[in-house]
This record gives C-alpha cells, sequence and structure tokens, in this order.
C-alpha cells in the first residue's frame, strides 16, 4: 500500500498479460481436494475389479451407470451451488414429483407433451423460487425451510394425484422420449448426454458469471459480500430456483425412463444427492466446491450399489455406506478448513 | 446550502432500528477535494452515518444528495457507481476466495460477451499486487487465498481494491486498527495522496492524533447527532481533545 491514488486506477492500455506459472507444488495445494476425491475414485474402482472382475470388466456395468446415475446426479449439480452458497436444500426429491404431478394434469388437459414438459419445469422453478423466498423474506435456515417444503409437495402430490400413480406410455409416441431418455448411437443413455450438458452450463455459471463469482461470495463472508454490493438475496432465488427447475427436469427424466409415474418418485435420491455433493468437496460451511467434484462423487455413489451387489454382500450395506460417506466427508472437511486456518 | 458545491450532502438524515434512534436528523457535507474526520464514541452513529453514504442502510428519513443530484433508494451498488468506495473496519473480505476475487468483489469485470473476464481481472491482480500492495513473495499470486495474508496485507488489498475502481469518494472506517505503526504511518500518507490527487475521503478513527493529523475538518458526532464540526486549521490538537473529553461526559462541546 505504498503508491499513489493515480497509480491504482484501471490500466486501460496494459500490454502484458498476467501468465500463471505452473508448479506442481502449487497445483497439488490448490487442487488437493479434487485430486483426493479422484484417489478415492479410482481407489474404489480398483477394489470393485478385483473383488468382481466379471461385472467391473464388462462394459455392461458403465452403460447401466450412465443410464441410472444421471437421475440423481442432474440434481447434485445445482445443490452443489446451493451448498457454495451457504444453504442447503431437502425439497429437491419432493419437487422431482410435484413437476411430474403437473406433467400429467396438463397432458389431461391438452394431451400435448411438449406442454406438459414446460408446465412441469415451470411447477419445478416456482417450488424452487418458493424456497428462496421463504429463506429471503421470513430469514428461516434453509434446512428447516426446505423439510418443511419437502413434506408440503409430498402432501400436495399425494393430494393433486389422489396417491394414484400413472402410466406414461403416450410420451413414446413424441419426440421428448427419445431426447430424454432414449439412447445416443443405440448406446449411450441420452440422459447421460443431459447430465454432461447440465454439468458444463453449471461450470460455467459457476465460474464463468457474476452470479457465481456472488455465489462462492455470499457463501464464504455473506456480510462481506453485502457490504461490497452483492445482492446475497438474488443469489438465494438463484440457487433455489436453478434447483427447483433441474429436479423437475430430472423428475420427468426419470419417470420418462420407466414411462410411469410413482407417487413417491425422488424419495430414493435424497441421500444419493446429498453425498455426491458432499463427497465431491464441497464444504458444508460454505464458500468452496467444484462442478467437477461432484459430478465425480455422483459416479462413486452412484457405483456403490451396483458393487456391493456385485461383490455378492447384502444391498442393506448400501444406505449404511452412503450415511458413513456424508459424515466421513463432512468431518474431513472440517478437519481441513481448520488446519487451513 | 448549495448542495452544487459538494461532492456530497446529507440533510436532515435520520435512522431507526426498531426503537433504537441511531443517527437523528444529521446534516453532513462533503467538499469536493476534503478530508473530513469523523469523530465520536463507540455506538455514537459513525458507522451508521457511512453505511448510508455507501447505501447499505437506507435512511428512515433525509435526503442525499451526489454532486448536487438527488438520490433516492440508494444501494451498495448505486453507491458504489456514483464513486463511492469503502474501507470497512472488519476490512469486507472473503476469506476463503482467491486474491483476484477479492480485489473485483462485488464489480467483476466481464468479456463483451457478458461473462467473466478472468483473465484480466488476474493480470490487473498482478499488477496491483507489485505496484501498489507492495507483494514480493513469489509464493503470493492472485491465485493465493485472501486468509494466508497478515493483517497489514488484507488492509492493503482492501484499501487496493477501493482505489482500483476510480473512486472520487474513499471511506475509511477505522484503517489503522490492528496496523503495525510502519503500515499505519503508510495509511495515513495515503490519506494525504487521496487528498493530493483531488479526491474527497471520509476517516474515521478512534485515534485523535491520525483523524487531526491529516483531516481538513474534524466532525464530532455524538449519540446519533453533530454535535459540532472545526476545520482542523482553527483548532489546536489540545483544544479538540478537551473538546472530545467534554463531549464524552456532558454530551456537549463547551
Amino acid at each position: 500500500m505504498n503508491s499513489t491514488v493515480e497509480e491504482v486506477a484501471p490500466d486501460k492500455t496494459a500490454t502484458y498479460e498476467y501468465k500463471e506459472k505452473f508448479s506442481l507444488k502449487k497445483f497439488l495445494r490448490q487442487y488437493a481436494i479434487q485430486l483426493g476425491i479422484l484417489g478415492v475414485f479410482f481407489a474404489i474402482w480398483a477394489f470393485f475389479i478385483i473383488s468382481a472382475p466379471n461385472t467391473f470388466l464388462s462394459p455392461q456395468i458403465y452403460l447401466a451407470f450412465m443410464g441410472t446415475i444421471p437421475f440423481f446426479a442432474l440434481m447434485a449439480l445445482p445443490l452443489t451451488l446451493v451448498v457454495i452458497s451457504g444453504e442447503i436444500d431437502l425439497s429437491f426429491t419432493s419437487i422431482m414429483a410435484i413437476g411430474m404431478i403437473a406433467f400429467m394434469f396438463v397432458h389431461d388437459i391438452s394431451g400435448n407433451v411438449w406442454l406438459s414438459f414446460i408446465a412441469a419445469l415451470a411447477v419445478g422453478l416456482f417450488a424452487g423460487l418458493m424456497n428462496g423466498a421463504i429463506v429471503v423474506i421470513f430469514g428461516i435456515p434453509s434446512l428447516v425451510a426446505t423439510i418443511g417444503t419437502q413434506f408440503f409437495w409430498r402432501g400436495a402430490v399425494l393430494v393433486l394425484g389422489q396417491g394414484k400413480s400413472g402410466s406414461l406410455v403416450y410420451t413414446k409416441e413424441s419426440l421428448l422420449h427419445p431426447l430424454l431418455v432414449g439412447k445416443l448411437f443405440g448406446y449411450i443413455p441420452m440422459q447421460f448426454v443431459w447430465l454432461i450438458i447440465v454439468a458444463i452450463i453449471m461450470w460455467v455459471i459457476l465460474n464463468r458469471t457474476r452470479m457465481g463469482a456472488h455465489i462462492y461470495l455470499t457463501g464464504d463472508n455473506e456480510e462481506s459480500a453485502r457490504l461490497m454490493g452483492v445482492s446475497t438475496k438474488r443469489v438465494r432465488y438463484f440457487v433455489f430456483g436453478l434447483t427447483g427447475f433441474v429436479s423437475a427436469f430430472a423428475g420427468v427424466v426419470a419417470s420418462l425412463h420407466v414411462t410411469y409415474f410413482w407417487p413417491s418418485l425422488g424419495e430414493g435420491y435424497l441421500l444419493r444427492t446429498l453425498s455426491s455433493v458432499f463427497l465431491g468437496g464441497t464444504s458444508v460451511f460454505g464458500g468452496t466446491g467444484t462442478i467437477l467434484g461432484t459430478f465425480i462423487g455422483a459416479f462413486i455413489v452412484g457405483s456403490i450399489e451396483a458393487g456391493i451387489v456385485a461383490i455378492g454382500w447384502t444391498n442393506f450395506l448400501t444406505q449404511l455406506i452412503y450415511g458413513l460417506i456424508i459424515v466421513v466427508s463432512v468431518a474431513l472437511q472440517a478437519i481441513l478448513s481448520r488446519r487451513m486456518q | 446550502m448549495e448542495t452544487n458545491d459538494y461532492r456530497l450532502v446529507l440533510k436532515n438524515v435520520s435512522k431507526s432500528f426498531g426503537e433504537v434512534e441511531a443517527l437523528k436528523n444529521v446534516d453532513f457535507v462533503l467538499g469536493q477535494n476534503e478530508v473530513v474526520g469523523l469523530l465520536g464514541d463507540n455506538g455514537a452513529g459513525k458507522s451508521t452515518l457511512i453505511k448510508i453514504v455507501t447505501g447499505y442502510y437506507q435512511p428512515t428519513e433525509g435526503e442525499i444528495f451526489f454532486n448536487g443530484q438527488k438520490i433516492d433508494d440508494l444501494t451498495v451498488q448505486k453507491a458504489r457507481d456514483l464513486g463511492v468506495e469503502t474501507v470497512y473496519q472488519e476490512r469486507a473480505l472473503a476469506d476463503l476466495q482467491t486474491l483476484w476475487r477479492n480485489i473485483f468483489m462485488g464489480r467483476e469485470l466481464r468479456t463483451t460477451a457478458g461473462l467473466l473476464d478472468v483473465q484480466k481481472m488476474k493480470t490487473e491482480t498482478h499488477r496491483l499486487m507489485t505496484e501498489s500492495m507492495g507483494f514480493t513473495s513469489l509464493a503470493v499470486t492472485p491465485d493465493s487465498p485472501v486468509r494466508t495474508f497478515s493483517g497489514g496485507e488484507k488492509q492493503g488489498v482492501a484499501i487496493t481494491r477501493a482505489l482500483y475502481f476510480d473512486a472520487d469518494i474513499i471511506i475509511l472506517d477505522e484503517p489503522t486498527m490492528g496496523l503495525s505503526l510502519k503500515e499505519t504511518r503508510k495509511l495515513l500518507d495515503f490519506v494525504r495522496d487521496i487528498k493530493e490527487a483531488g479526491k474527497a475521503c471520509i476517516f474515521i478513527d478512534h485515534n485523535i492524533f491520525h483523524v487531526y493529523s491529516v483531516a481538513d475538518r474534524v466532525v464530532v458526532i455524538d449519540r446519533g447527532a453533530v454535535a459540532g464540526e472545526f476545520m482542523t486549521k482553527d483548532i489546536s490538537l489540545d483544544e479538540l481533545m478537551d473538546k472530545m473529553y467534554r463531549v464524552a461526559e456532558t454530551g456537549s462541546l463547551d
């Protein structure tokens, strides 16, 4: 701070570019958490290959992963943004289902699958923005607010759908079905393609937009962010709205995949989605986290169930392991963040 | 009062938080090229006053003019666009974020496509680091998280950030808190530089010596109201200190 005022003003004629010098030490420190997750990923993979070589050395299992993991990984991506901003959302499982209620309702009236699809997304966005409003306007901790809306929307699903399930076979006649859950080149599930697309969009939002920068700042130090003119309210509306929107999308994808709607849609995804985010290195305290981490985390979480079955252990172990993943990864982050201070 | 002659004019500004009246009918002006020192006890209303100027709080009553223009519904973004930059007591940094993200906090640079211009921000941060913040260590880069910095370094970041955006009004809220003697002297030189560059500054400090040595004018705030103001050239340091003691004890300057 030993300069004069003029020197500091923006230099419009800057001729040189700052070039980052690559140093292995710096790289290791900067990406310690991501590298750690990759390490875990390869360790688990190696363990599965050794324990169940017949399953894990054939391409079928990987195509199966591409088919099933996106259902919850899709939601884990926007949820990463929620957690980075210092909040949490537990209502996305019910938003998946309420979106489908809107889908079927609009289809009953209009008979148009595309209108139904748009209605599902709109209701998802609305439900997400409602979470944002409860948190912003009433100042209720999002943990409590979204437990409330989780029950509220599940209740709405049961009341509006009268607890009934429904066939979605009619969607197979429209282009929406192959577009969302078809097979690319006859092999690659379209839901996996959508997962990649959503992941790229989320990465761009988080790393290349002002909103993304403000999400990090809000989660890191809300007071500082507000003092510097960051609208933390807008950040909250954005992350909750986005999660609601993508959850409704995931709900449509998951339902069209089985061409059937179950009123319990989404209920099994809560733990898997949360563990993907936390295993992916996103801090439960807010302020840090990456899309790549969540992406890898989702594949670890998604492979565990298949791995356990392939090895021949009981399927009851999966719940226990998901719970363990959440506790251990959150504890590790707490230790890491304390060591860094 | 002719509002055009001043960079900033507050007319009859009051601010209440529920039952508590933090500011009562305050009039305040800041000249085009003036350093004003704000003095007052803890809880006198200094921070509330500057947080109204920075748009963080909206006044319950009263008017705000920037260069003669009345501004309604001032927000932090609006104030920054009008050329107000602030170095806060708590420094307003995000510790886990990198240096470049802190420098451009709330005013991130964008490309014509509307996306963040990360390369430009890193380049500018690197230039500021070497030219203004005095970072010479190779271990510190624009990608270093701010939490690893010392108190003085963090203050340097906060000040550099305030000056980067070509501010016309620079507000320093207890800037010497937690600084070493040498860092404090640099900071006071800094305030003089602001004056020399033709800009205006509001300087808040508990230390009356610091305020007296750099301010053109001193405004004393007590219990949410302006208790009095003096040109530093018209009053000796001893007289000012006597008056401050009297205000603290009796609530009146004389």
